[in-house]
């Protein structure tokens, strides 16, 4: 892997005028053409527009202007984020050809913090998956081990910057999707509180889960790349009414005295593999060592987490993705009558994974089961929030493994069910609307990157990011 | 009701509940800036939001939300916590193939309508919603099933709406016709919606079922968008006649949705409910639950005019007789603050409510100050103008705005006095022995009969300054004395 100069080193250079923005795009370009024809970070390249837009950017630093805290930092986006002009296709050929005439939210901002946008990353189709094998353009491959997958859904992103081809990454994270794949690819990944992001242009998958979160090769690093994406937003009504998240200014102000509550039942769940919880109790020691105060909490209800997250998110999702239906836009394959075109195009459209949520979710919402699954569901999301606001009583940041095991080899889990069994740390947060972070502690035996999750109450944040940057420093 | 109030066999009835879907009057659509208006350029009114583009988000419309609790407030409802949700179903002129509605949580419930005739309609819910767009088949029958293919305009994707669902208390298509009139005459009061059935602003949905009089309500069939209320009136009776003539051959009346042919003059199958339809609902994610406080509710009861039955009753008490029909007219053509304010001032009633209904259905009444009309009321009632004299100084007062008295003496309307017609009176039954002998000992019939005769002879000799209505007291009371 090439060694990376951090987002924060590279947007000082370029801001001072000390090198070109056009330069740090170059190199990464350079890297991405050497090496991802390997992994499949990424879709799209969109290496013209990156050049342009770095020109730009230079040509700001030498009138005198500021480009922004990211000036000329190379970023990948995930490509469920809309793009104006860039195709923009969930890694499905169901928007085949489609290209948004407008830019998300996050991009509009990026853009107007100096980032340059190298290229649109994989995913599993529509961010269903944790492997990011569900894409219609094919997987891509951990930059570890090409034999293990990069984790999902956002893959490509963490691949991506796992691999130096951008020091920072855009992913979208509706049960894990951020922090799975960043613990699996040795890097930091962020899932902030709900209605911290907006998430208008993110192409929905669960739209009251799904939050737009950073990925970074360091901690400073994301929290710099959240700060410039957080923020309210008239556009998302569940965007919270609150300026941008403040985080780089008390990122080093240590854990001394602050309450680390580790998760029982996630660290004793089924299916964590003892190097995970090896590393997770070493992490615990040394925020101990650090001054932080340890005990072990109970969340009864999250051990339901995962069955009702199974029903919520297909559930949302099978509305969500009603619209991909050949009238408007993407795919469209024609037929006498309109009932048998949608028929098609979905069935051609859609791969595995996102047709049997669908069923899954269509099924769950259905007149006769809504009160015994999706209701139901929805109270479980109550009992969490319940179970969180208890715990947070007593801890001021919680922690646990992020996913049970370190990246499994491609193919490794064709069942869906353990293939759904890798979100049982990360999914609670969602259901709860919580922030959570992964960072890289250590490996495993296999040498594959381990990391811990540290979990905050809502708007938590700062402390959040306190504790990841102390567990960063005190990395062995 | 009888069979003759309802139009139906004897021995059936029918019951009627009515779902109105009324565009409200915002400059903006429901959850996007695109301009609410109606005609434009096909798919001109468009953005990422309305055309349900990948990543697009909602942002509510608090304009709409005003207006449809303004709407649920002049309907006596219940304003609450409400939720949307989207109701899921497959159609091209739906872009996000979702319609974000309300379902268990709407914004009203729980409220009536007091229509002129007396009767009380209740109001289970009224509830926000975005419409829908608009399709063009092109081809065969105009129909989706046959269309070579359809064209789709999204400009009206978006338009909020509320839709108003009325309790099955409807007996008759005349009070189902009444009822749409009155919530449209409070939607246009309100200035909620501009409530146009034609443009289609405004949509009646008719729930029609009928039975042998005390026997259960049979299956019911709805007919959809019913955009005059001579197109509802029709359908509606058209449907029951349907209904009946199923059942008395033994058949059975299929739940359905039907839609009303206005050139056939019948109603046709457009979908069998084979099952409930089942729409899916759940709470939409992507916007909050409204919560209006009740300080939100006094500003918009506050804000209410007065509405049109409020406006009635304050005029018939002041009228004193009943007289609905004209009570309901002079409030339907704005008129009734003018015809009280006479009525007030002095002037006979029944002759205020006679001008508003008949000779003030013209362009300009309302700018007839209330005490023109009251003192020409009273000219009338002293015999100092006839009836025919007093329609024609109206008409004079509402073109030049002129005193009625100024005017009656231009016209030269002279007064023709009590004594005068008296005397005028007394040589016409002078010059007809015979006739009159007839008339005083003649039945009603008779007397009815030979009225006409003296009036005419009365209205010669006065040249027709006589007051008809005065003269023919006068001959009564002379034949009775
Ligand atoms: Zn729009």
């Amino acid at each position: 892997m090439s060694p990376v100069d951090t987002a924060r080193s590279t947007a000082a250079a370029v801001r001072a005028g000390e090198r070109s923005a056009r330069s740090v795009v170059e190199a990464h370009l350079g890297a991405i053409g050497e090496r991802d024809g390997e992994l499949h970070a990424f879709n799209l390249v969109t290496a013209d527009a990156a050049l342009a837009h770095a020109d730009e950017i230079d040509a700001q630093v030498a009138a005198g202007h500021d480009p922004g805290p990211l000036a000329g930092v190379p970023i990948a986006v995930k490509d469920n984020l809309c793009t104006a002009g860039v195709p923009t296709t969930c890694s499905s050929k169901i928007l085949d050809g489609w290209r948004p005439p407008y830019d998300a939210t996050v991009v509009q901002r990026l853009r107007a913090a100096g980032a340059v946008s190298v290229g649109k990353t994989n995913l599993d189709e529509f961010a269903m998956g944790s492997s990011t094998e569900n894409s219609a353009f094919g997987p891509t491959r951990n930059p570890h081990d090409t034999s293990r997958v990069p984790g999902g859904s956002s893959g490509g992103s963490a691949a991506a910057v796992a691999a130096g081809f951008a020091p920072l990454a855009l992913g979208s994270d509706t049960g894990g999707s951020i922090r799975q794949p960043a613990a699996f690819c040795g890097i930091v990944g962020a899932k902030p509180t709900y209605g911290a992001v907006s998430r208008y242009g993110l192409v929905a998958f669960a739209s009251s889960l799904d939050q737009i979160g950073p990925f970074a090769t360091d901690v400073a690093d994301a929290a710099l790349l959240l700060e410039v994406i957080s923020g309210h937003d008239p556009l998302d009504s569940t965007s919270i009414p609150k300026p941008p998240l403040s985080l780089s200014s008390t990122l080093q102000q240590g854990v001394e005295g602050l309450r680390v509550g580790v998760v029982k039942e996630l660290l004793d769940a089924e299916g964590i593999h003892p190097d995970v919880a090896s590393r997770t109790r070493a992490a615990l020691e040394a925020l101990e060592g650090a001054g932080a105060k340890i005990e072990e909490v109970s969340v009864p209800a999250v051990i339901y987490g995962l069955s009702a997250y199974y029903l919520i998110a297909p559930a949302e999702a099978s509305s969500n993705l009603a619209r991909y239906d050949g009238v408007r836009y993407g795919l469209r394959v024609d037929a006498p009558t309109t009932g048998e075109m949608y028929d098609r195009t979905r069935t051609a459209g859609f791969g595995a994974e996102v047709e049997r949520r669908i069923m899954l979710g269509t099924y769950a919402l259905s007149a006769g089961y809504y009160d015994a699954y999706y209701g139901k569901a929805q109270k479980v999301r109550t009992l969490i929030i319940r179970d969180f606001e208890a715990a947070y009583e007593r801890c001021d940041v919680l922690l646990s493994p992020t996913a049970p095991t370190t990246a499994f080899e491609l193919g490794a889990k064709a069942d869906p069910l353990a293939m759904y069994l890798n979100d049982v740390c990360t999914i609670p947060s969602n259901l709860a609307g919580h922030p959570a972070i992964s960072v890289p502690f250590g490996s495993g035996d296999d040498g594959l990157p381990v990391g811990v999750q540290i979990m905050a109450p809502a708007m938590g944040e700062a402390t959040m990011f306190r504790v990841a940057a102390a567990l960063e420093g005190a990395r062995a | 009701m009888s069979a003759a109030a309802t139009g139906l066999p004897e021995g059936w009835g029918m019951v009627i509940g009515l779902e109105v879907h009324c565009e409200l009057a915002t400059e903006t659509k429901l959850f996007c800036c695109c301009p609410n208006s109606f005609g434009d350029q096909p798919n001109a009114n468009t953005c990422p939001t309305c055309l349900g583009l990948p990543g697009s988000l909602p942002v509510l419309n608090e304009r709409a939300v005003e207006l449809a609790m303004r709407v649920g407030r002049a309907l006596a409802c219940d304003v609450r916590r409400s939720v949307f949700a989207r109701k899921n179903y497959f159609y091209p002129d739906q872009p996000k193939v979702y319609q974000v509605s309300q379902y268990d949580l709407p914004t009203n419930e729980h409220g009536h309508l007091d229509l002129p005739s007396g009767l009380r309609v209740g109001i289970t819910r009224a509830h926000i919603e975005e419409d829908t767009g608009k399709l063009t088949h092109v081809g065969g029958g105009g129909r989706i099933h046959d269309a070579s293919h359809s064209l789709v305009d999204y400009n009206r994707a978006g338009v909020p709406l509320v839709e108003i669902v009325s309790e099955a208390d409807m007996r008759s298509s005349d009070q189902a016709r009444e009822y749409v009139a009155e919530l449209r005459s409070i939607l246009l009061a309100t200035g909620v919606s501009d409530a146009k059935m034609e443009e289609g602003s405004m949509r009646v949905d008719a729930n029609v079922s009928v039975h042998r009089e005390g026997e259960p309500w049979g299956t019911r069939c709805e007919i959809k968008n019913l955009n005059s209320l001579r197109s509802l009136g029709r359908a509606i009776d058209h449907e029951a006649l349907r209904q009946i003539d199923l059942l008395d051959a033994g058949d059975t009346v299929r739940q359905e949705t039907r839609h009303w042919d206005e050139a056939s003059g019948r109603t046709g199958t457009l979908r069998v409910k084979e099952d409930a339809d089942d729409y899916r609902y759940f709470p939409e994610p992507d916007l909050v639950p409204l919560e209006p406080s009740a300080e939100d509710i006094r500003r918009i009861d506050a804000a209410l005019p007065v509405l049109p039955a409020a406006r009635r009753a304050a005029l018939a008490g002041a009228a004193g007789a009943p007289t609905i029909g004209a009570v309901a007219i002079a409030v339907e053509r704005d008129l009734d603050t003018l015809a009280l304010e006479a009525i007030t001032a002095g002037a006979d009633p029944a002759r205020v409510l006679t001008h508003v209904e008949h000779n003030l259905a013209v362009e300009g009444a309302q700018r007839v100050s209330a005490a023109h009309l009251a003192a020409l009321v009273q000219m009338e009632t002293r015999g100092e103008l006839t009836a025919t004299q007093a329609k024609a100084t109206l008409a004079e007062v509402v073109a030049t705005g002129d005193d009625p008295a100024a005017i009656a003496k231009a016209k030269g309307y002279e007064a023709m006095g009590a004594d005068a017609l008296e005397t005028l009176v007394d040589g016409v039954i002078a010059a007809h022995p015979g006739e009159w002998e007839q008339f005083r000992t003649g039945d009603d019939k008779a007397k009815g009969k030979l009225t006409g005769f003296f009036m005419g002879k009365v209205m010669q000799a006065s040249k027709g300054q006589a007051d008809g209505k005065a003269a023919t007291a006068l001959l009564r009371a002379k034949a009775s004395a």
